[in-house]
């Protein structure tokens, strides 16, 4: 397929014993070692108090990475792709387990945040953004979903795009069957065109390759656990500054191949 | 934007299993609306079920995708050659060369309500027999219909809310246009479920009544189910008589609150420009508007007003929702494809059960069919989080 490419000009993370990208990037580049530790929750200062409370931990998790992507940009002039390997968790338990029960009123909270948009949703009151936003989702495979969604509208409409993949825990019982242990996410704002802010530009195709996996054992059973997480061995390379080329998860029929070549040399 | 051929497409909602059914139930200005009958469901609410799906067992090999969201996407799929045609596109093309793109709001999420209520008395374990990545997961339906092909391409579904199956053709026609695919396999699908019909009451969006779109007393929605689908491939130098091309897209979101759209439809107004500006036409270029006309009062109130000021109150429009319900994430590709029988009938199809007009929207609503061709039409699907997206449709002769 035709070779897709963008410059990354901002970066998002949130995850287990991961807060932000500049901490994040000293675990990824070796400098300091990986602990892990609950994902924490950041109220959405973006949002009105009204649609605050409403938030859950999904939609808090995909808020505060595109915040740190977008950093410095006018987010209300960005397009969007959110990507989710099946919506907000806590909230389906909740709606199913009233449904099955003899009291079938569920709230109207509960509902308009089953929507797998919800966090579309929520950034667009937040950063009052009027532009596309792209919803999706491909199970495990939905970080390359959404990464190859934002490189092909970067090249076709030629405009920044804001990259949003975010998971959160799933409760029992449905953990059994999902079993996702933990909140993460990342953002990635994607240029057309170098920028003073760029940070790498990155090359991506489909490709029959396995998939890249991380040399830390627990940023390995982190990739492997939770889907938006799937976005390590990018984050690793985008982390250590150096020319890499790597393959991230997609289908079970295909992956993406990435090449990332650093615009400054590493701090 | 390079226009794409719909080189095949075909639907099944409760007017008509497939496009011969569906086009004489518009002909005949029928409603597949019917009093709630929906597994345990006890609401005052009527529904557009699709009787057929009762009857569909899964084809050999895609048992672990066995649900009603998935039957109803294999009884569509098979309807029309529709298969045939994608099987003909891939050895074509090549099938890692043709992309998938399901629009679904819910998916199969009825498998998780009926897994909660058979849940363990010990521990309240979900059944062993209940498999959540391929029924229930928002991927299941994108994924079954790549694994029922065997295509080898992107494979993605596409949830936002009711635009859902709107957005897949701007999904798709981004990636053809970036080079990444030559075809795509685009469409939508939603079915019955306790949680839309519980969820859209407790709101109190669902009306006692067949929903009356753009009716002075309209009081909300019917829920429906459908699958529609599409093939969308580059449209040659030679097309067939009739062909019916994509011509425009237009997305925007609302940014004003997650279930109820900005009053004046503004949202829903940059959309329609938007697909009008990629299309390269004049809003007095287009013959037929089928709107998103949901029934509720707030709904085609916004879509009312944006739809006033930007065509006027004389562009011929209707929803169609009051024959086939709202069918969620399954709308915008069931009214693609109304819209494709529209252009190739030369059939303007009226809003049925609406009576009374809403005498505060001044638009030129059809209360009749009309037969005259038509060159260019538009659909509108919106959806919860503020999330719009307008197509247009046009003749290719």
């Amino acid at each position: 397929m035709t070779n897709l490419h963008a410059y990354i000009d901002g970066i998002g993370l949130l995850g287990p014993g991961l807060t932000g990208w500049e901490a994040g990037r000293l675990v990824l580049s070796g400098a300091q070692p990986y602990a892990a530790a609950k994902t924490a929750l950041p109220a959405p200062a973006m949002l009105p108090a009204a649609e605050r409370r409403r938030s859950g931990p999904l939609v808090r998790v995909a808020l505060a990475v595109g915040v740190e992507a977008g950093a410095g940009q006018d987010l209300a002039g960005l397009a969007t792709v959110f990507s989710s390997s099946g919506g907000d968790g806590v909230n389906c338990h909740e709606l199913c387990e009233m449904l099955a029960s003899n009291d079938r009123q569920v709230s109207p909270t509960r509902f308009h945040n089953s929507v797998h948009n919800a966090a579309a949703g929520y950034w667009s009151i937040g950063a009052g953004a009027m532009e596309t936003a792209s919803v999706l989702c491909a199970y495990d495979g939905s970080f390359g979903a959404g990464l190859l969604e934002a490189l092909a509208q970067v090249a076709v409409d030629g405009v920044p795009v804001l990259l949003i993949a975010a998971d959160n825990a799933y409760p029992e019982p449905l953990r059994a069957a999902r079993p996702i242990p933990d909140e993460f996410a990342v953002g990635l704002l994607l240029s057309p065109r170098r920028g003073p802010q760029s940070i790498a530009r990155i090359g991506a195709a489909l490709s029959g390759l396995p998939p890249t996996v991380m040399a830390d054992p627990a940023l390995e059973a982190l990739r492997g656990a939770i889907p938006a997480a799937r976005s390590l061995p990018l984050l690793d390379a985008l982390a250590r500054g150096n020319p890499a080329a790597l393959v991230l998860d997609y289908l079970e029929h295909s992956r993406l191949a990435v090449d990332v070549a650093p615009c400054a040399p590493a701090a | 934007m390079k226009p794409l051929l719909l080189s095949h497409f075909t639907a099944t909602s409760c007017i008509g299993t497939g496009l011969s059914a569906t086009f004489n139930s518009l002909r005949k200005q029928a409603s597949g609306l019917k009093q709630c009958d929906f597994d345990t469901v006890d609401l005052d609410t009527w529904i557009g079920r699709v009787d057929d799906v009762d009857g569909v067992a899964m084809k050999a090999g895609m048992e672990g995708w066995d649900c009603r969201n998935n039957r109803l996407l294999q009884l569509a799929l098979e309807q029309d050659g529709f298969g045939d045609a994608v099987r003909a596109a891939a050895l074509r093309y090549g099938r890692d060369r043709i992309g998938v793109f399901i629009g679904t709001s819910t998916s199969g999420i009825h498998q998780t309500e009926l897994a909660y209520r058979r849940r363990d008395g010990e521990d309240g374990a979900l059944p062993s027999d209940f498999i959540y990545a391929t029924t229930h997961n928002t991927f299941s339906a994108a994924s079954f219909a790549q694994r029922y092909f065997d295509l080898q391409g992107p494979v993605t579904a596409v949830s936002s809310a009711c635009s859902s199956s709107a957005k897949v053709f701007a999904s798709a026609a981004r990636m053809i246009a970036a080079g990444v695919i030559d075809a795509a396999l685009v469409g939508g699908v939603d079915s019955l479920c306790l949680t839309t019909l519980y969820g859209f009451n407790s709101l109190g969006l669902t009306s006692s009544e067949p929903c009356r779109p753009y009716a002075a007393g309209r009081s909300g929605i019917s829920i429906g189910e459908a699958a529609a689908l599409a093939l969308l491939e580059p449209a040659g130098e030679t097309l067939p008589e009739g062909a019916v091309l994509l011509t425009g897209v237009g997305e925007s979101s609302d940014a004003y609150h997650m279930s109820s759209p900005h009053p004046d439809g503004l949202g829903a107004r940059i959309a329609m420009e938007k697909a009008l500006a990629a299309a390269g036409l004049a809003s007095a270029d287009i013959g037929y508007i089928n709107l998103h006309g949901t029934a509720t009062p707030s709904n085609d109130a916004a879509e009312g007003r944006a739809v006033a000021a930007l065509f006027g109150s004389g562009t011929p429009c209707s929803s169609t929702k009051g024959a086939t319900g709202h069918t969620l994430g399954a709308a915008g590709g069931l009214e693609a494809v109304i819209c494709a029988l529209a252009l190739r009938h030369g059939l303007l199809p009226a809003g049925v059960n609406t009576g009374a007009l809403d005498p505060d929207l001044p638009l030129a609503y059809l209360l009749e069919n009309r037969e005259q061709p038509l060159r260019h039409v538009l659909s509108n699907s919106f959806g919860f989080g503020g999330t719009n997206c307008s197509l247009i449709f046009s003749r290719a002769d």
